[in-house]
């Protein structure tokens, strides 16, 4: 039975709950609404809840573990020899998958009966052709070993299927029995539905958790398989970045981090002065007209995806400043470019800047200011010696976080800064020369993951080491900056 | 503690005060300097704003053209002798002819239509003169043929894409000059297609099949479309908000109505803060490691996408409803506590429903950061090629998929410079749905703003 | 020994300082101060005194023209200071707020040192050529106001460390360090305790010897106690202006009578 239905059949049975438990509660009150505990819906939640919660969270428990289960008796069936022969179990146990798979879909299709399906073998029948023809991806011949396993998988989850059905439609009907049972006009469902509501609130706020405890798992599993793979010595310290599908690569991360680190700096020199005077001027300066129409269309910036900021380094920043600049004074030809994506970045980290200045400036209290023009300051005066040094540690907190923006962008860098990593072995001059490609951590993950990849060689692997680099990176600047400016926003408050 | 007779030292600072009315050299010069303050912040906003222009401008003046496309109007004769050879009509049989058997007919037709204008351009072969007709024509008669076998035999009118080059020629891409070194164009072929213009039989109209249509081929930048991207993007949007709304809300709710403080609660204030400010492309990664790798959800399917974009947008959305719920003044609490409802009664029932323009907002703003999000999508795998429309939800949310954001970038990876300006148009109609989004976000927030 | 004093300042006349007249004052569509007319003396402490929202605050900020930092406020009429137009378009409001200086309501002391904090007013207006002639205002500055013995062994600790009152007194020092000729002080003592509040009265007892003061207030003892000149407001009227003796004795009009009586306010 697929999971949808039970889904849904379990979803019927709590709203037939639902209302013999609202008829049962008025019942034992003898159709009073106003002697029950609780309100009569109530009663009726109580009863949806205990016969669907139970349930479907058995339901999702068996559906996430029992794959697992099974590819570990399934591999246990396949011999040695198999695996040696794939280099691989993972491999392996997706082909059988797949076999499965397709079996399934040659009986669901006709093309064989259930029973004939069973009873396959390699000898007699050509698996193989039976098998392309339902349609399914088959890449390698199907030998024995795998069809054996193929089957054995197919029982297995058949099995497993059924026994999941069952259970699940046993805990519900248990679940419903319990709650009408207990339902009775002084019984306090309302407390029970509540206590129930929290717990899924309670479950939602810890998705947050979830979610970097994930983050942090699938990279760190990852990285330490890369590890096994390529020496982390010469990944952190390695000043050579030329992976080599065919192997005898060399990753080291510096190349890459130093790219990354270039093309912030100069998106932070182009967004920082200009996000911070533009945060000035509109919350100094501007009269409520300016402030109406500037504002918004700074803000609008930060609106636009970063796929279009990419798209508008690559058709016009870029062949911008090769033709304007860079091929001028020969400093190089490549439309790709540390200045194109630093400068396409600065202009969208001016409204990150400038929004978070602006507030920081705006929390400074008012007072600093009279107490500045009353001394007869001008109004440069007081920003530049009263409001700017007593913003400054927020100023610097959104400093940080923009750095932590910059730092993990990845569609402008990916379309304006190339493809190449500096070449750290070529002198000064080669790296710093701001009109030359260079490529950043971001780029690097983008290209070993995309496009055909190979979970057990390094040069994907590597792409989960940078990432978690990356990840460490950010989180760093990030966890810094939150509390510089919470520190900040407490002085005031 | 007074200090009366400290005179003579200050006295000597003390400065004899001018009239009012002259400006003295300091002033004159702290003025001056009050001046370049100002005259940097006004640049700097004329930065910023000069940058949006010129973004927006480029965009357009790139993209625009995407929206219209070159036709050449034909009437082909569905010759019976080629089509249907035993004259049947047996759709089976019909489906065997491949579209190389249909090329010839189109261009027979274009020949009579050349015939009966009266144009001849020398030097132009048969097959070069077929090529200003798009590749894509074929599988387009083949459709229309399969659709109504009844026609065969009559002769139809049909409307044709122009071959890219073609199409570029009367949108300035394409010039006389370029297509003399051009391998996929000749200047004969502008000429005929200039000739077939003044005859009526090609016009440059809207394009309504570059919104509604899928992506196309390497070599036919004219066919391509984004309505694969769309719907894509669509199903993602409404996995997000099925799934980030509700979970959003409730963990606003726990968090900001109920949630005892201890490290439990400050673990997760700390977790939802830093995901806000994770790269994008980290989520990519776990979407990849975990719902692909690992739950084993097929690539390039909009259920991943919309998942890891879910993820993706709850801390913007949390963020947005516990401001807006902190905006609900407690009196409001305590009147409801105070007939004697339950805690849980007085948030559902009173302060839930005073928050929820502020939430409904934040979520159309977190949608919005979705929509235009593209890195995380590239690493679950939609740059690839989708040609088939994904069926119906809910199996369509495991159909492969592509999205606008990454079809804007899978175009520009392309060759033909005729993607650029697909690319962009693919951005403009991206903008306009965020412009859609945003205008309903500050329409919502406009009416139902509450001053308390 | 209250009244000796009274008579001993109100012995000596003094030149008139600064003089309004025909003042208004609106606020957006708020009429704030209406048609004011008055001649604050120079070393004199003037008073004014009112009931919540009279504009005395307000009037007080168009002496020195700090109502130009809010956008919807517009001042007509003329005030004149040593016979000079301030409202005068060739009038640099920032010339004028070094010769009017000001204390606000709450101590404000900047986020800096206590030493930047005085030095900040003879560093913007060019008062001090050299570092000794600074650390000299500046030592001057803080004996006047009356806090130097609790601050100078540490000058480079922040202002915002110091207690209520010693930051109402540094700010006093600050505004008394760009040697200005009036000192405008908004309800300086609102915000302090009873003894923090009799520092502060001392010390603008002191600093009429050079300047003249105008300080608003909401206490009447205080204005007993520290002017010389007060003035009564009632909703944007300026009602009776006189020797303070005079208006807490023998009040003119039946409103300041109420008003200092406790039945208005």
């Amino acid at each position: 039975m697929p999971v949808l239905w039970i889904v849904l059949a379990v979803f019927g049975l709590g709203l037939i709950g639902y209302f013999v438990g609202r008829l049962r509660a008025l019942g034992s009150a003898g159709g009073d609404a106003r002697t029950l505990h609780s309100l009569p819906s109530y009663y009726g939640w109580h009863a949806f809840m205990l016969t669907v919660a139970p349930a479907l969270l058995v339901l999702a428990a068996w559906s996430l573990l029992a794959p697992n289960l099974i590819d570990r008796s399934v591999s246990e069936t396949i011999p040695e020899a198999t695996i040696a022969d794939a280099s691989n179990a993972s491999l392996v146990l997706a082909e059988v998958r797949r076999a499965a798979g397709a079996l399934d879909a040659a009986v669901a299709q006709g093309l064989v009966d259930q029973e004939t399906s069973r009873n396959l073998h390699t000898e007699s029948t050509d698996v193989t052709a039976l098998l392309k023809e339902t349609g399914s991806v088959i890449t390698s011949a199907v030998t024995q070993p795998i069809l054996q396993a193929a089957q054995e998988f197919r029982a297995l989850t058949k099995r497993s299927n059924l026994y999941r059905t069952i259970t699940t439609f046993a805990l519900a009907l248990i679940g419903f029995g319990f709650a009408i049972k207990r339902t009775h006009k002084d019984f306090r469902a309302r407390n029970v539905v509540e206590n129930g509501i929290m717990v899924i609130l309670v479950l939602a706020s810890s998705i947050a958790i979830l979610t970097t405890v994930g983050i942090v798992l699938s990279m760190l599993f990852e990285t330490s398989h890369f590890f096994g793979l390529y020496s982390w010595r010469e990944f952190f310290l390695g000043t050579k970045w030329s992976p080599d599908f065919r192997g005898d690569s060399q990753l080291g991360i510096l190349p890459l981090l130093w790219g990354t680190l270039y093309i912030s700096l100069v998106a932070l020199l182009v967004a920082v002065p200009i996000g911070l005077f533009a945060a000035i001027y509109l919350s100094e300066y501007a009269g409520p007209r300016l402030r109406a129409v500037a504002k918004p269309m700074i803000e609008i910036l930060a609106g636009i995806p970063t796929i279009v900021y990419g798209l508008f380094a690559l058709i016009t920043i870029g062949p911008m400043i090769r033709d304007w600049i860079a091929q001028p004074l020969g400093l190089g030809n490549s439309s790709n470019s540390v200045m194109t994506a630093g400068l396409v970045m600065g202009v969208m980290l001016i409204p990150f800047v400038s929004s978070l200045s602006d507030d920081i400036i705006n929390a400074v209290p008012q007072a600093m200011r009279d107490g500045s023009f009353g001394l007869g300051a001008t109004h440069s005066e007081t920003i530049k010696q009263v409001v700017l040094p007593a913003a400054l540690p927020g100023i610097v907190g959104a400093i940080l976080l923009a750095a932590s923006r910059a730092i993990g962008e990845t569609m402008i860098v990916v379309m304006g800064a190339g493809a190449a990593a500096a070449q750290m072995d070529q002198g000064l001059g080669e790296i710093i020369n701001p009109f030359q490609a260079m490529t950043t951590v971001t780029v690097k993950i983008v290209s070993q993951l995309t496009g055909d990849t190979d979970f057990a060689s390094p040069e994907t692997l590597v792409a989960f080491a940078l990432g978690l680099s990356l990840f460490v990176i950010t989180l760093g600047l990030n966890v810094l900056a939150l509390y510089i400016v919470r520190k900040y926003r407490e002085q005031y408050e | 503690m007074t200090d009366a007779t400290s005179n003579g030292p200050t006295a000597r600072a003390k400065k004899e005060h001018g009239s009012l009315l002259v400006q003295d050299a300091l002033t004159k010069r702290r003025n001056a300097s009050e001046r370049r303050f100002r005259a940097y912040g006004l640049t700097a906003i004329g930065i910023g704003v000069a940058a949006l222009i010129l973004l927006l401008t480029s965009i357009l003046s790139q993209g625009l053209p995407a929206f219209q496309q070159t036709f050449v109007t034909l009437d082909v004769v569905l010759d019976e002798a080629k089509l249907d050879k035993k004259g049947n009509r047996n759709i089976d049989e019909i489906k065997k002819v491949t579209t190389f058997g249909y090329a010839p007919l189109i261009k027979n037709g274009l020949k009579s239509r050349m015939e009966e204008l009266n144009i001849s351009i020398d030097g132009l072969s048969d097959k070069d003169a077929g090529g200003i007709i798009s590749k894509e024509a074929a599988g387009q008669l083949r459709r229309y043929v399969i659709a109504n076998p009844d026609e065969i035999g009559n002769s139809v009118e049909f409307r044709f894409l122009a071959n890219g080059r073609i199409d570029g020629y009367y949108k300035g891409r394409v010039t006389m000059q370029s297509a003399e070194r051009d391998n996929n164009v000749s200047p004969q072929q502008l000429q005929l297609a200039d000739a077939l213009k003044d005859g009526g039989a090609l016009v440059t109209r809207f394009n309504w099949d570059f919104i509604t249509k899928a992506d196309a081929s390497e070599n036919r930048p004219e066919a391509a479309g984004i309505g694969v991207a769309i719907i894509g993007s669509l199903y993602m949007m409404m996995i997000v908000l099925v799934l980030a709304l509700p979970i959003g809300v409730a963990a606003s709710i726990y968090l900001e109505e109920f949630a005892p403080q201890n490290w439990f609660t400050d673990l997760i204030e700390v977790n939802i803060s830093n995901l806000a400010a994770v790269p994008s492309i980290v989520y990519g990664i776990l979407g990849l490691a975990i719902f692909i790798n690992y739950g084993g959800l097929p690539q390039s399917a909009p259920i991943v996408g919309g998942l890891v974009l879910t993820l993706m947008t709850l801390p913007t959305i949390i963020i947005a409803t516990r401001a807006s719920l902190k905006s609900v003044p407690p009196s409001i609490r305590a009147a409801a506590l105070g007939v004697g409802a339950s805690r849980m009664q007085s948030v559902f029932h009173h302060v839930l429903p005073l928050a929820m323009p502020g939430i409904l907002t934040g979520t159309i703003i977190g949608l919005a950061q979705a929509l235009g999000e593209t890195a995380p999508l590239m690493l679950i795998g939609m740059v690839a090629f989708v040609r088939d429309f994904p069926s119906a939800p809910p199996e369509g949310f495991f159909d492969p998929a592509s999205a606008l954001p990454v079809q804007v970038y899978n175009w520009t990876t392309r060759a033909d410079p005729a993607f650029v300006e697909r690319a962009s148009g693919a951005i403009i109609v991206l903008l306009m749905f965020l412009l859609c989004m945003n205008m309903i976000a500050i329409i919502l927030r406009r009416r139902f703003e509450r001053r308390w | 020994m209250n009244d000796m004093r009274h008579l001993e300042r109100t012995a000596d006349t003094k030149d008139i300082k600064i003089s309004a007249r025909n003042c208004q004052v609106h606020y957006g569509d708020t009429h704030a101060i209406k048609d004011v007319s008055v001649e604050l003396e120079d070393k004199t402490v003037t008073a004014f005194i009112g009931p919540s929202g009279c504009g005395k605050s307000t009037f007080l900020r168009c002496l020195n023209r700090m109502n130009d930092t809010i956008d919807i406020c517009r001042v007509e009429g003329d005030i004149l200071l040593d016979g000079e137009d301030i409202y005068d378009k060739r009038v640099d409001p920032v010339q004028l707020r070094a010769k009017v200086g000001m204390v606000f309501q709450k101590p404000n002391p900047f986020p800096k040192s206590i030493y930047d904090n005085v030095a900040y007013g003879p560093r913007i207006h060019g008062l001090a050529r050299t570092k000794a002639e600074l650390d000299e205002i500046v030592e001057n500055s803080l004996r006047r106001g009356a806090i130097w013995d609790e601050v100078k062994d540490r000058l480079d600790a922040p202002g915002t460390g110091l207690s209520g009152g010693q930051q109402q007194r540094l700010c006093i020092a600050r505004a008394v360090a760009t040697e200005p000729e009036v000192l405008l002080m908004d309800e300086p003592c609102s915000a302090l305790d009873p003894i923090a509040t009799a520092q502060v009265e001392e010390l603008i007892d002191e600093l009429r010897e050079r300047y003249s003061v105008v300080i608003v207030t909401h206490s009447m003892q205080q204005a007993a106690r520290v002017s010389q000149k007060t003035a009564f407001f009632h909703l944007g009227s300026l009602v009776e202006y006189d020797e303070t003796g005079q208006i807490f004795t023998n009040p003119k009009d039946p409103r300041t009578e109420s008003y200092i009586t406790g039945r208005i306010g």
